[in-house]
């Protein structure tokens, strides 16, 4: 075996590593983003204008009588609504960029969730806990 | 022989059809050359990720301070939900016109791309337009960004997204003189798919603060 062939193998393993031989190949004929279709945008468009009537006919129509269930349902559609985004627009699947824009995104959710739950979480106990809980306690207050 | 054993590791690893006929054929060269196109559209995913959690730290500026009105107006009071509808629905519309842009770009047809560019570009200006009569129309009623904690975590969430579209439209507009000057080449469409995920980005955005702004604030 010549050293040139060994180089040439060594050159084929990262390429054909990542996967990508199919998404190339699909670049090359049709420029790349290769899931969009006309029926998947329709799909997407119709299910988001559903996903975005139902909470403000919520909350415009006073259809439920408690804000907070109110508040969770339209937070629920909201987090649907953002998948059919991601599926459909954003043409997200588990094997685009083979797999590592949807590892990015996991993670990013976890620092998000992360950032959120903390930031409320901290914040609503720091405002309880800084209650005077005496009325000597609320004299001394600067 | 390392040539010999190197693909047929590769072939276990990849599991796919392609690498296991290349460890058959002994194939030691690329039948195709190589355009590593997905490398922006990674490192620009990436970006959008990064963009994400600025947005995440104005979500919790807001999700803390979002009912501290300090005796200032609330968001029942301010907020007028039909003005903000209609606003979600042209988000939502120039979204699905720059689909079809990327459709029209993908069978290489250079004059619908830039008419549908253009009706998205139309359609975001309408969207900022509108918010920017929203914030006018607050600001003339004195809930300004100093009023409250509430009202400064308002402004900077919403504004921030605003500001984000605006630019998306200089971009747009960008965009639209390059493929009018240059085509539908290779680097053209790699902008163009760029933007269409920085557009649809803006749009799930949009999503979070028309339900956790508008509608959660309005709630009673």
């Amino acid at each position: 075996m010549t050293s040139a062939q060994h180089t040439n193998t060594l050159d084929l393993n990262p390429t054909g590593h990542t996967d990508h031989g199919h998404d190339q190949d699909h670049d090359d004929d049709h420029g790349g983003a290769s899931h969009s279709t006309f029926k998947g945008y329709m799909t997407g468009f119709v299910l988001a204008i559903i996903l975005t009537a139902i909470p403000f006919w919520l909350v415009m129509g006073k259809v439920l009588p408690n804000s907070n269930i109110t508040g969770l349902v339209i937070l629920a559609i909201a987090a649907v609504q953002i998948v059919v985004h991601m599926v459909y627009f954003l043409h997200m699947n588990t094997s685009s960029e083979g797999g590592w824009s949807l590892l990015a995104l996991a993670f990013t959710v976890v620092l998000l969730v992360i950032m959120l739950s903390g930031s409320i979480w901290v914040m609503y106990h720091l405002n309880t806990n800084m209650m005077p809980h005496t009325m000597q306690e609320m004299k001394n207050m600067p | 022989m390392t040539a010999t054993t190197l693909p047929a590791t590769h072939a276990a690893l990849g599991g796919n059809d392609a690498s296991a006929k290349t460890s058959d054929n002994m194939q030691f060269y690329l039948p195709k050359e190589h355009h590593p196109q997905n490398g922006t559209l990674l490192g620009f995913w990436l970006y959008l990720m990064s963009d994400c959690l600025i947005f995440a730290v104005l979500f919790a500026v807001y999700a803390v301070v979002g009912r501290s009105y300090a005796a200032g107006p609330s968001g029942v009071e301010l907020f007028d939900l039909s003005l903000v509808a209609l606003n979600t629905s042209m988000l939502l519309l120039s979204s699905i016109t720059f689909g079809f842009a990327m459709l029209e770009m993908q069978r290489r047809r250079v004059k619908p791309v830039l008419a549908w560019l253009a009706v998205t570009g139309l359609l975001g200006c309408a969207f900022i337009g509108l918010e920017m009569y929203e914030f006018a129309h607050l600001i003339q009623e004195g809930a300004v960004p100093q009023r409250s904690a509430f009202l400064s975590a308002f402004f900077t969430l919403v504004g921030a997204h605003g500001l984000h579209v605006a630019f998306g439209l200089v971009w747009l507009v960008v965009l639209m003189v390059q493929v009018h000057r240059g085509g539908l080449v290779a680097d053209n469409r790699r902008r163009l798919m760029c933007l269409s995920m920085f557009w649809h980005f803006l749009d799930v955005v949009w999503i979070a603060v028309f339900t956790f702004v508008y509608l959660m604030g309005s709630l009673p």
